[in-house]
């Protein structure tokens, strides 16, 4: 009851008072949205990151030719690397060898190429040619709309068949479907179309829709010109989640062994998907906590705002104060008038820019799929009750001055002041 | 009726501080007022009557002697002690009204009922008093909404919304012109003859001071006690 009162007295000097609250209210409005807005774009982010490494494939690791810093704990003193060898389809048998790389499902070498013409229709296009064996496609988890993939039988029988990404589809046909059975022309050579890729949207790590996959044998005959054994890159897919980084190991120690070179001094490079997922999350996870940060420094400055009003409104109403004492208010009484109204003020800043930070983020999710990019911002539960909290405090810690001064004024002067 | 007494105030002192020099502005004020008593309190400004309402309203302590407010013993109480006293026994009537400008005159009376520690007994008891100073058609009125006299009526309900010992009013009709002024004097002294509260009032208003049954003078910090 004491407390309903209390909270009427509040609400009619807020309200006898519109536009200074509300101007105060809106200092905590904008650092409160700011926070939600950069905490959700971040996390947003983060989830679209996520899913398009997630879309590369299940527990893949990447192995290529060529140094990387990675074995040498991340760069400092430069190691130049001779005689880089390159990667063969040996290489990749012997990855799958169980007792070696117990830890390894699926080895899938692959040729590429990105700058091949591509015409059909009478259109023509420069695309990206994929050579790969047909376990390539569930490794990359890579489906068709129509049609089917590729098998092993046309692998080993050097087929012309190809499987096409949507957007190549759409270039050259002008549609996605129902075009199984034609033909098109790669480096001038006639291909079967067999198959239409999902469209995986985005493009990033060559998970663009913008491509043809066709098998291994016959891209090395007719399209990638490579010496006989040789191959681009090697996907390899580890058992399960957990074994990733087991089958890093394993299959590091082979390439060191096959390629005669020492630790530190390897002439090839092995990525795996969770460290660039874990990468990726992190730098974002920087990036949001120093854009929440700059955000939370409007919060403060919205909070000093909070203070500055409740002095001057602790300085106007001396009288009241005095006489609210006069007619029995204890100290504390007036602590808690003056307390509950600065928490009152930033309180409500904090409901309404949780409001406003959600819709910013609405709004840059609009922007950003309207500009070609997937970013879902997601209003965390954690945002919204870190906000909340936030602002509390911030009323509660720019409260408690102005108060307390409140609360000590002697009854007599403050009855005096003028 | 048993005349029993109310205020019973020995030696009252009270130094001010101010830098180096000590301003004495009581220098004992010994007085007694019986329950139900009228009394003026008039003085020359910068004579002490301030600082000597101030202690009487327990707004302040004295910086010696003793005082007995209604049986209780008030001069070594904490700030909350003190509170209570003001809350329980005493009401007190403004020369510039004090009133909450953004509420209702009905909310305003209800002030004090806030501060008690006692069930809620809210409106109804507030409505009483501004019935008992006319003003029961005014209740929904703010503050800027009423005259002067209206004002000071809503004051004198507030100040007696919880029944107190004394009413301490501090010119209260400083602020009015005289015609209103005597109604409210008027008013303060049917409600001391129907409640037999106990009024005690500071003016420098002699047509005022010879309303009281008796007039106590502060001068330089004494009394010159003239019995009426």
């Amino acid at each position: 009851m004491k407390i309903r009162r209390v909270l009427m007295g509040t609400l009619s000097v807020l309200v006898g008072n519109k536009l200074r609250s509300g101007l105060t209210i809106l200092g905590i409005v904008i650092g409160v949205a700011a926070v939600i807005a950069m905490l959700s774009v971040g996390q947003g982010a983060q989830n679209s990151i996520t899913s398009s490494i997630n879309s590369i494939g299940t527990n893949l690791l990447f192995v290529s030719a060529g140094a990387s810093a990675r074995f040498r704990g991340g760069g400092g003193e430069t190691v130049v690397i001779r005689n880089i060898r390159p990667l063969t389809m040996e290489d990749a048998q012997a990855m799958l060898d169980p007792y070696q790389a117990p830890s390894v499902l699926a080895v899938a070498p692959i040729l590429q190429d990105g700058g091949v013409s591509a015409a059909a229709n009478g259109q023509a296009t420069t695309t990206t040619i994929y050579g790969v064996t047909s376990n390539y496609f569930s490794m990359r988890n890579e489906t068709v709309a129509e049609g089917s993939t590729f098998s092993d039988e046309q692998v080993n029988l050097h087929s012309r068949v190809a499987v096409i990404g949507p957007d190549l589809a759409t270039t050259l046909f002008g549609q996605t479907t129902g075009l199984t059975g034609q033909t098109l022309r790669i480096n001038g050579q006639t291909f079967t179309i067999v198959g239409i890729l999902k469209s995986k949207g985005g493009t990033s790590f060559g998970s663009s829709d913008n491509q043809a996959i066709i098998p291994l044998t016959t891209a090395r005959d007719r399209v990638i010109q490579r010496p006989s054994n040789y191959v681009d890159m090697i996907f390899v897919q580890a058992t399960n989640a957990g074994t990733v980084s087991d089958a890093d190991t394993q299959i590091s120690n082979i390439m060191r062994m096959r390629h005669h070179v020492a630790v530190g001094s390897e002439d090839f490079s092995v990525f795996n998907q969770q460290d660039l997922a874990q990468t990726a999350s992190s730098i974002i996870g920087v990036l949001t906590v120093f854009l929440g940060g700059i955000a939370a420094i409007s919060l403060l400055v919205g909070g000093i705002g909070i203070m500055n009003i409740m002095l001057v409104s602790v300085t106007e109403r001396t009288r009241e104060i005095g006489l609210r004492k006069a007619v029995g208010a204890r100290n504390r009484d007036i602590l808690l008038q003056f307390l509950i109204e600065s928490l009152f003020l930033s309180l409500l800043g904090g409901v309404l820019g949780i409001l406003l930070g959600w819709l910013i983020a609405l709004i840059i999710g609009r922007i950003a799929s309207a500009s070609g990019s997937t970013l879902t911002p997601a209003v965390s539960l954690n945002a919204i009750l870190l906000a909340t909290l936030f602002s509390a405090a911030v009323g509660l810690f720019f409260g408690i001055y102005p108060a307390r001064r409140a609360a000590r004024l002697e009854p007599v002067e403050a009855l005096r002041y003028e | 009726m048993k005349k029993d007494i109310v205020i019973k105030a020995e030696a009252l002192k009270k130094i001010y501080r101010m830098g180096e020099v000590e301003v004495q502005a009581l220098r004992g004020v010994s007085l007694e007022v019986k329950r139900g008593e009228v009394v003026a309190i008039t003085g020359p400004s910068g004579s002490g009557k301030s600082t000597l309402m101030s202690i009487l309203g327990c707004l302040d302590r004295p910086s010696s002697g003793e005082y007995i407010l209604d049986g209780e013993e008030v001069a070594g109480l904490t700030d909350d002690q003190l509170a209570s006293i003001r809350n329980r026994k005493i009401g007190f009537v403004f020369q510039s009204f004090n009133l909450l400008q953004r509420v209702s005159a009905l909310e305003n009376v209800e002030l004090p009922l806030g501060y008690a520690n006692r069930p809620d007994e809210g409106r109804g008891r507030a409505a009483a008093a501004l019935r008992a100073v006319g003003l029961e058609d005014r209740m929904k009125h703010r503050p800027t909404e009423l005259s002067g006299g209206e004002q000071q009526r809503v004051a004198v309900a507030r100040a007696l919304v919880n029944e107190p010992a004394i009413l301490l009013a501090d010119e209260p009709t400083g602020n009015l012109d005289s015609k209103v002024g005597q109604e409210i004097m008027d008013l303060l002294l049917e409600l001391n003859r129907e409640s037999n509260t106990t009024l005690l009032i500071i003016t420098h208003d002699p047509r005022i001071a010879s309303q009281a049954q008796r007039t106590i003078r502060i001068r330089d910090g004494l009394v010159e006690r003239k019995a009426k």
